[in-house]
């Protein structure tokens, strides 16, 4: 078997275990934790597209998140919107508007200076948030939003939820993966490694970085649409800065630049945080040095580090390449 | 190179299943065994003190009964929400699909009560609030599984503190407040009645949560040149501000209308007594409040923790004393949930550290409000702090609607910076 079919292979039983598990006595807060695994596993990857594929450090993701979610919220609070697909396509202009704002303000520097814009958007898109309270609900959110039908299915219960993100995860990994083999995706990573010879032939840096953030924001807004759905309320928590930091933990958790790890980096912070805090009052002490603990011995994140110590596990030396990826 | 990948293959799908599953947990079980609580607070994060004396106040009623009610022993589990409304419903989704909790009590923050009321709601839990005040909990929003137990309502102490401004002939007020929903709806109640008796609000001030620097609103306050000033703080920030208006000379120029936060016992505790001494402000609890059941709570709590209590250890003493009471008089069977709620409905204090308390058909309480003033400790109580808030006057008996008609006051919208109850 090539390489290519072996992955295809891997990713075809992942996804029928993801499938079944539901339909495996699963506890259904377990089911609704994968759910929310689910959700944050795309807005990682729309980072990690930026991150792992363009260069860009992006810290205004949550902020398109959050963008997404309160779209569902405020259409559906104020303008009745409620269907599925109208909804969905609402989340996703909203984002994606949101970011090619954004980019238009941010892409003027690179490096340090991009990071600190960004941050400075979320904050604006948080302040927004916290303060327009005739339209936001200001620091109490807005609650009262019900998850739709899709198309014949009631999806209101929490396994029908989790058939709808899960297979939305696997569409927008499958758009994704085809996005950063395309030529398009082939010029991003030039962009990433060497801007300048880029420049030099004659590619326009400046609207690959942009049109890469635009995109970036449509599946940011997905995993924020998905995310009001799965709450049934939004809050101005969902687009803090605290929120875009967990996203990028979450991408160099997974491991930066695979696209896929960040299901694993997902599954990490959102059982640990959730499993960890009912154990101990100390508990993001604890995630702190396990996060540590990853970048320090796993900079690959774990889709390098899970092999490696299984093969240690099995007694073998043959060290583990990322080179497939 | 073959075997490797394949390794690699089935190592991430065991990650994977491993994740998926869990810690195994044991079953929940149904009726025999222990009554299960779930307390959400907020241990860790921007919350975090009023987190810990919300399980102080709790446990200390608990440890006082020996863990029992009408033979059934009571379990409560703590479950940080880390001062995140998210991560709140998270807890309360792992309490009570994993855990098996039948009752849930708390959180702290607003954002957090009005975030896990609909998920209680649609699993007909009932969830007990003693510390979240937010108005539309019990007006708007209101449900037969929500109630406020020995909770309050956040407008309920102010409507009072708009007349008794009024009544002191104060005619030009400008109101200092937080950002968010519990400074609007603080300042909105002051503001609505303060201005139907025919008083002016001549400016609103709202300053961010975690504010460290008041001087600029103090300054804008200070242009205004009112005859008093209502002010909403919580935590930090009712620090910070009550020491920058001492400093900058303020203190006994402009009378400050406080509300309950701003000199609760677990903020004036850190601040010397000749910064706050002669405050006065609207709360529904008084620590320095001249009744056995206060005298009594503040006593047990000082010796077991060395400090007098806040508002919230008290409402949360005050809440588990009022849920065992209902366990007691439903015999242990807390399983029907209709039943049991009418139970805790039902209940009428004569007295308690807070006053005497009953519910009304909303779900909040009807209860004293206290015209307070920071004096120094006296007696017993002088062992654990240097201030104290004693009444001045009571109000009896008040409803979260004032002297309104409920159906009358529901029509009006939630207070927020755009609606303070007047036309500006």
């Amino acid at each position: 078997m090539s390489v290519g079919r072996r992955w295809i292979v891997a990713a075809a039983a992942g996804f029928v275990v993801a499938l079944l598990l539901p339909r495996l006595g699963v506890p259904t807060f377990y089911v609704s934790l994968l759910t929310q695994t689910w959700i944050f596993a795309i807005v990682a990857m729309s980072l990690d597209l930026l991150v792992g594929f363009t260069g860009l450090v992006n810290f205004s993701q949550a902020a398109l998140f959050g963008v997404g979610a309160y779209a569902v919220a405020i259409g559906a609070t104020r303008f009745h919107v409620t269907a599925f697909v109208p909804v969905m396509a609402l989340g996703i202009v909203c984002a994606m508007v949101t970011a090619a704002i954004f980019g238009l303000v941010a892409l003027r520097s690179e490096g340090v200076g991009f990071i600190i814009i960004t941050i400075a958007l979320n904050e604006i898109v948080w302040g927004l948030a916290y303060q327009w309270v005739s339209v936001s609900g200001g620091d109490n959110g807005i609650t009262g939003i019900v998850r739709p039908h899709v198309g014949p299915f009631d999806v209101s219960e929490n396994t029908g939820y989790y058939y709808v993100c899960l297979l939305s995860f696997a569409i927008c990994l499958v758009l994704l993966l085809v996005l950063v083999r395309s030529p398009f995706g082939l010029v991003l990573k030039g962009v990433r490694e060497t801007p300048r010879r880029m420049r030099a032939l004659g590619y326009n840096v400046w609207l690959y970085r942009y049109l890469a953030m635009t995109i970036s924001g449509g599946f940011a807004g997905v995993a924020g649409v998905l995310f009001a759905w799965y709450n049934q309320f939004v809050g101005p928590v969902a687009l803090s800065l605290d929120q875009s930091t967990q996203i990028l933990i979450i991408v160099i958790l997974g491991g930066i630049g695979t696209l896929y790890g960040q299901v694993f980096g997902a599954l990490v912070v959102v059982f640990l945080s959730n499993e960890l805090s009912a154990v101990t009052q100390r508990w993001e002490m604890v995630l702190g040095v396990i996060y540590f603990a990853v970048v320090m011995y796993a900079p690959g994140g774990l889709v390098v580090l899970v092999p490696r110590l299984w093969n240690r596990l099995l007694g073998r030396r043959t060290p583990v390449t990322a080179e497939e990826s | 190179m073959r075997i490797s990948i394949s390794a690699k293959t089935a190592a991430l799908v065991a990650l994977f299943a491993i994740l998926c599953t869990g810690v195994p947990r044991p079953a929940p079980s149904a009726d025999a065994g222990p009554i299960k609580v779930a307390l959400l607070a907020p241990t860790s994060g921007s919350a975090a003190a009023a987190g810990h004396d919300m399980v102080a106040g709790w446990e200390l009623y608990w440890k006082e009964r020996g863990g029992k009610v009408a033979g059934r022993t009571v379990q409560t589990t703590v479950y940080d929400t880390a001062s995140n409304a998210a991560h709140a419903l998270d807890q309360a989704r792992h309490a009570v699909e994993q855990d098996g909790a039948q009752i849930v009590v708390g959180p702290y923050l607003a954002n957090e009560g009005l975030a896990v009321a609909p998920y209680t709601v649609q699993h007909r839990i009932p969830l007990f609030l003693p510390t979240v005040s937010a108005d539309d909990l019990s007006q708007r929003q209101a449900s037969a599984f929500v109630i406020k137990v020995a909770g309050w309502t956040s407008s309920l102490t102010t409507h009072v503190a708009g007349e008794w401004a009024y009544e002191q002939g104060y005619r030009k007020v400008v109101t200092l407040a937080n950002s968010y929903a519990f400074g609007y709806e603080n300042a909105g109640g002051f503001a609505h009645t303060f201005t139907l008796k025919g008083g002016k609000i001549v400016d609103q001030i709202w300053a961010p949560l975690g504010t460290a620097d008041y001087t600029p609103y103090i300054s804008k306050v200070q242009a205004s040149a009112p005859d008093a000033l209502f002010v909403e703080m919580v935590g930090a920030d009712a620090v910070h501000f009550l020491q920058q208006w001492s400093q900058l000379g303020l203190k006994n120029k402009i009378p400050l209308i406080a509300n309950e936060t701003t000199t609760d016992q677990s903020n004036i505790r850190s601040i010397a007594p000749e910064i706050v001494e002669g405050i006065t402000s609207f709360g529904h609890f008084a620590e320095g409040r001249d009744a056995p059941a206060t005298r009594a709570f503040i006593d047990k709590y000082g010796k077991a923790e060395g400090v007098l209590p806040s508002y919230m250890a008290t409402s949360f003493y005050t809440a588990a004393g009022w849920i065992a009471q209902a366990i007691e008089s439903v015999h242990g069977n807390t399983a029907d949930a209709g039943t049991f709620l009418r139970a805790v409905r039902d209940i009428k204090l004569q007295d308690s550290p807070l006053g005497p308390m009953v519910l009304d058909q909303y779900g909040a309480p009807i209860e004293n409000v206290y015209v307070r003033k920071v004096v120094a400790t006296t007696g017993d109580a002088a062992k654990y702090a240097k201030t104290w808030n004693v009444v001045t006057k009571t109000y009896p008996h008040v409803s979260q609607f004032w002297t309104w008609k409920p159906a009358d006051y529901l029509k009006q919208p939630v207070y927020s910076p755009s609606y303070q109850g007047y036309t500006k």
